[in-house]
């Protein structure tokens, strides 16, 4: 895994500005290279998996076009393609951008810590991440080929290398690569909790903590309990696979005429162990997202995030019941119907925290008259696919309606707006928005993304998005299912039509349209790409707090980086919780608003002081 | 009661449904597949209206969302029980009607079992074919055995010779059922797992191996109808198709009687 092409220089200490650059970079134990490393990382596999569904959608419409240098594409290369998709962008994009990318390269400043707590322990974890990349991408060269069970891998049919292509070592290869990045992603969540938990800087309460940090915070949290559940389980089926137990095995199953005598296990444990890790992830994905959106919307605003407190409740709670009900993915598996009852209602309520934290955004932003800065129209754009991702929930939260939807594209079109296209919204808004602090160096200052190409690619993403997900929810009412790689040509009795093709083939049309739209939501990433490109080397040279940022990631001796030795750097101290703006009362739309970053120790006149968490100062 | 007769009457999903209902042939692609099961209009119905409040909910904080950007600046607002806790308690309400609403539904068809006149037939899952047993006049299943199974020998449930009860048995690669008669399936997958789904039955549960579930509801309309697996179970799975054929009672009798004629 070569470094990034901007990869700064990282000197921790004068000694090491001695070894070559590309090692210093390679083996550089400093927060913000090991998150460069993971953006770069992440940037490698979003490029992967966006060309993986585009060529699911082309060959869904047009199954007999064959793929260069491959030929036509197979049901098994079609299921291999839905698999490492779902297994790369989830895992290698959602997962690591916002949370080990952006929390390595903000966090610390954001809390005025000077480094992450286990520094070794950070880069041994982004090269274990790499590592898990490079086995899951090597397992489509081997014979059988890349994994085909999806990113949920199912047992049996994960269980037991008869059961299809890619079951054998292909498989074990899925499997090593999500056990290494389980491992990683714990002992990075571990550091991040420490960090947060003893790092912080004088006067940083829990209550000043900007609604990032508890985000990170909270998906940290997630983490390392889902995560040691996943590798618990995944080395069950290795056993299973390996070891000759039947964890997942019932008596007497019976793939491609291999019977399987061993013990009673049940493949529902391996849902349950799953979901338990699964549900949680889509936050771990999605809560740091959430939190940067509130600081941004409150600060392009230049309003206080409207109910900070219960904005940090919400994050908690969504964290909390989020790990309660993985039993929603099991309505139609072959659980009690009474624990589908108990998981239905324990999904229905954490519609309300999520329904708080909307509420508080449209109450932030409410006459506000904000500044349309690109990073702040990200956020909106966030606000508006959660929502429309998040309405579905309900609806698939109630057994009698999952029962009609369940694994149709309605799902696919839920999480996809919610967890995919909320997601990566919430990482472009911090890409435009922190990019002045990823290309700072010691030699220059950082820069600025370009507004007029940042506003074009912002409008097209949308409607890319919505274009593409939003008439899936019709494919899904229509019955199309997920994991079907032809839609017609399904033969019945006489040549005919039969019913299955004749009900599937209705989706035509639209699903035609939808992969238009993809073509042109993914074609529309190129302008960000080559926006990125440009900014590196020509862009706009942006000011030490180009925002009118208040939190203390934009504080001078945090930017330019890397900073001055610590002996070198002053005591930062925080004097408020963040998003602090004068006047708080606007009379006209042509206010002059200044504000208060939560170092600066001079504070407002008394009257107009209106802390938001009513914490004194220490 | 009043108030599901008022939502009905206040949606226009009562005008949809007839579209589907009675153009099915030349229904819109973008529309549910028409509902020819006893329990699918009541779920139909608690879908649109589930799907009509969220796209009421949707529309009007983006009409917020909107009007909160365009309109005039103002000092911020402050009344947080006003803006936060009041939309959230009418939020918990709605979704705890809908939730309720729904548990009845689910309870109505999934708490109890079927009536024990119920029409028999095992449901057995295989990469990549559904396979249907009826029990015959001993309206008993023989037992079967994994060790025994032989496709190629027409025999791919493994059903045990020596057991009595299975020489009666018959197995078909087609659903048949009779219209308007409770249906008690005894699901069950050999392999992997299953997805058993007829999106016209409003019907989908997933056959696990090790594990027989029970599924019951009653077909109305007479017709045929498409059963798919919607659980990713191998490179085949796309086309883990079966048909499902609703015949009415008298035609379904003798269909029945000719299987069981035919029967070994």
């Amino acid at each position: 895994m070569t470094p990034p092409f901007n990869t700064p220089p990282a000197q921790p200490h004068p000694a090491s500005s001695t070894s070559p650059r590309l090692r210093a970079a390679l083996f550089s134990t400093d927060h913000r290279v090991i998150g460069i490393q993971y953006l770069v990382l992440a940037l490698i596999a979003v490029v992967i998996g966006t060309l993986l569904s585009l060529l699911m959608r082309i060959h869904l419409v047009w199954p007999d076009w064959p793929l260069p240098l491959h030929g036509p594409i197979l049901p098994e290369d079609y299921l291999a393609l839905v698999t490492i998709h779902g297994t790369i962008m989830l895992f290698f994009v959602l997962t690591t951008a916002p949370q080990a990318g952006f929390g390595n390269l903000i966090l610390p400043a954001q809390i005025g810590a000077r480094s992450m707590a286990f520094p070794a322990l950070n880069a041994a974890s982004f090269w274990l991440t790499a590592a898990a990349l490079l086995i899951l991408l090597s397992s489509t060269f081997v014979p059988g080929g890349a994994a085909i069970s999806g990113w949920t891998a199912y047992p049996p049919l994960s269980a037991v290398a008869s059961s299809g292509p890619g079951q054998a070592l292909g498989m074990d290869l899925w499997l090593t690569s999500i056990a290494l990045f389980a491992i990683a992603s714990t002992a990075s969540s571990i550091n991040t909790l420490t960090t947060i938990l003893r790092n912080r800087c004088h006067g940083m309460t829990w209550e000043r903590l900007p609604l990032t940090v508890w985000g990170w915070f909270t998906a940290a949290l997630l983490s390392i309990i889902a995560f040691s559940v996943l590798l618990a389980a995944i080395l069950l089926l290795f056993c299973d696979r390996h070891a000759g137990t039947s964890f997942f095995l019932p008596t007497g199953d019976l793939v491609n005429g291999i019977l399987h005598q061993g013990g009673n296990g049940s493949p529902l444990l391996w849902l349950h162990l799953f979901w338990f890790f699964g549900h949680p992830e889509v936050y771990i994905a999605i809560l740091p997202g959430m939190g940067l959106t509130s600081m941004l919307l409150a600060n392009f605003s230049h309003r206080r995030v409207f109910a900070y407190r219960t904005m940090i409740t919400t994050t908690l709670l969504i964290g909390l019941l989020g790990i309660l009900l993985w039993g929603h993915h099991m309505f139609v598996a072959g659980l009690n119907p009474f624990a589908s009852s108990a998981f239905s209602i324990s999904t229905m309520a954490i519609a309300l925290p999520a329904a708080a934290k909307v509420l508080s955004w449209l109450a932030t932003i409410w006459r506000s008259r904000p500044s349309y800065k690109t990073p702040m129209l990200f956020a909106l754009g966030f606000v508006s696919l959660f929502l429309t991702g998040g309405l579905t929930g309900p609806i698939l939260a109630q057994p009698i309606l999952d029962e009609y939807l369940h694994n149709t594209f309605f799902v696919v079109a839920h999480f996809h707006l919610i967890m995919a296209m909320a997601g990566i919204f919430g990482l472009y808004a911090a890409t435009y928005y922190w990019f002045p602090l990823l290309t700072a160096t010691s030699q220059h200052p950082g820069r600025l993304l370009s507004e007029p190409l940042g506003h074009l690619h912002f409008w097209c993403t949308l409607l890319g998005a919505y274009a593409v997900f939003l008439p899936m929810h019709l494919t899904g009412l229509a019955g199309e299912p997920r994991h079907y790689g032809q839609l017609t040509g399904i033969p019945g009795p006489g040549g005919s039509l039969s019913p299955a093709g004749a009900l599937l083939s209705h989706t035509l049309p639209l699903n035609r349209f939808i992969t238009y739209a993809a073509i042109f939501l993914a074609t529309a990433q190129l302008i960000f790409l080559f926006n990125l490109a440009r900014s590196l080397r020509k862009g706009k040279i942006a000011s030490s707090n180009p925002w009118q940022a208040t939190t203390l990631e934009w504080h001078p001796s945090m930017n330019p980086f890397p900073p001055l030795p610590a002996s070198d750097t002053p005591e930062i101290s925080v004097h408020r919780a963040p998003c602090h703006y004068q006047p708080c009362h606007y009379q006209s739309n042509k206010v002059e608003v200044s504000f208060l970053p939560q170092w600066a120790p001079i504070p407002f006149e008394q009257d107009e002081i209106e802390d938001v968490t009513d914490t004194k100062p220490e | 009661m009043i108030c599901s007769r008022l939502t009905s009457a206040c949606l226009p999903s009562l005008c949809l449904r007839s579209l589907w209902l009675d153009h099915a042939a030349i229904r819109s692609p973008w529309l549910l597949p028409r509902d020819a099961s006893a329990h699918g209009l009541a779920l139909d119905h608690h879908l649109l209206l589930n799907l009509w409040i969220a796209l009421a909910l949707l529309a009007l904080a983006h009409l917020i969302l909107l009007i909160g950007l365009l309109a005039r600046r103002h000092s911020e607002p402050t009344q947080l029980w006003r803006i936060e806790y009041l939309p959230l308690a009418a939020l918990a309400l709605l979704f705890a009607a809908l939730t309720l609403k729904a548990e009845r539904l689910w309870a109505s068809s999934r708490y109890t079992g079927a009536s024990p006149t119920a029409l028999q037939v095992e449901v057995t899952g295989v990469q990549f074919a559904w396979y249907f047993r009826y029990p015959g006049p001993d309206a008993t299943f023989g037992l079967t055995n994994p060790s025994l199974v032989a496709p190629g020998e027409g025999n791919p449930l493994g059903l045990s010779s020596t057991d009595p009860h299975s020489a009666d048995d018959f197995v078909s690669s087609q659903l048949v059922l009779p219209a308007n008669r409770e249906v008690d399936l005894r699901l069950r997958a050999q392999d992997v797992i299953h997805g058993f789904s007829i999106p016209e039955m409003r019907l989908k549960q997933n056959a696990v191996p090790g594990q027989t579930i029970h599924l019951h509801f009653t077909p109305t309309t007479p017709g045929t109808y498409a059963i798919l697996c919607t659980q990713l179970c191998g490179l085949g799975h796309y086309r883990m198709n079966a048909t499902l054929l609703i015949l009415p009672p008298d035609q379904f009798a003798t269909w029945l009687a000719a299987k069981q004629k035919a029967a070994p």
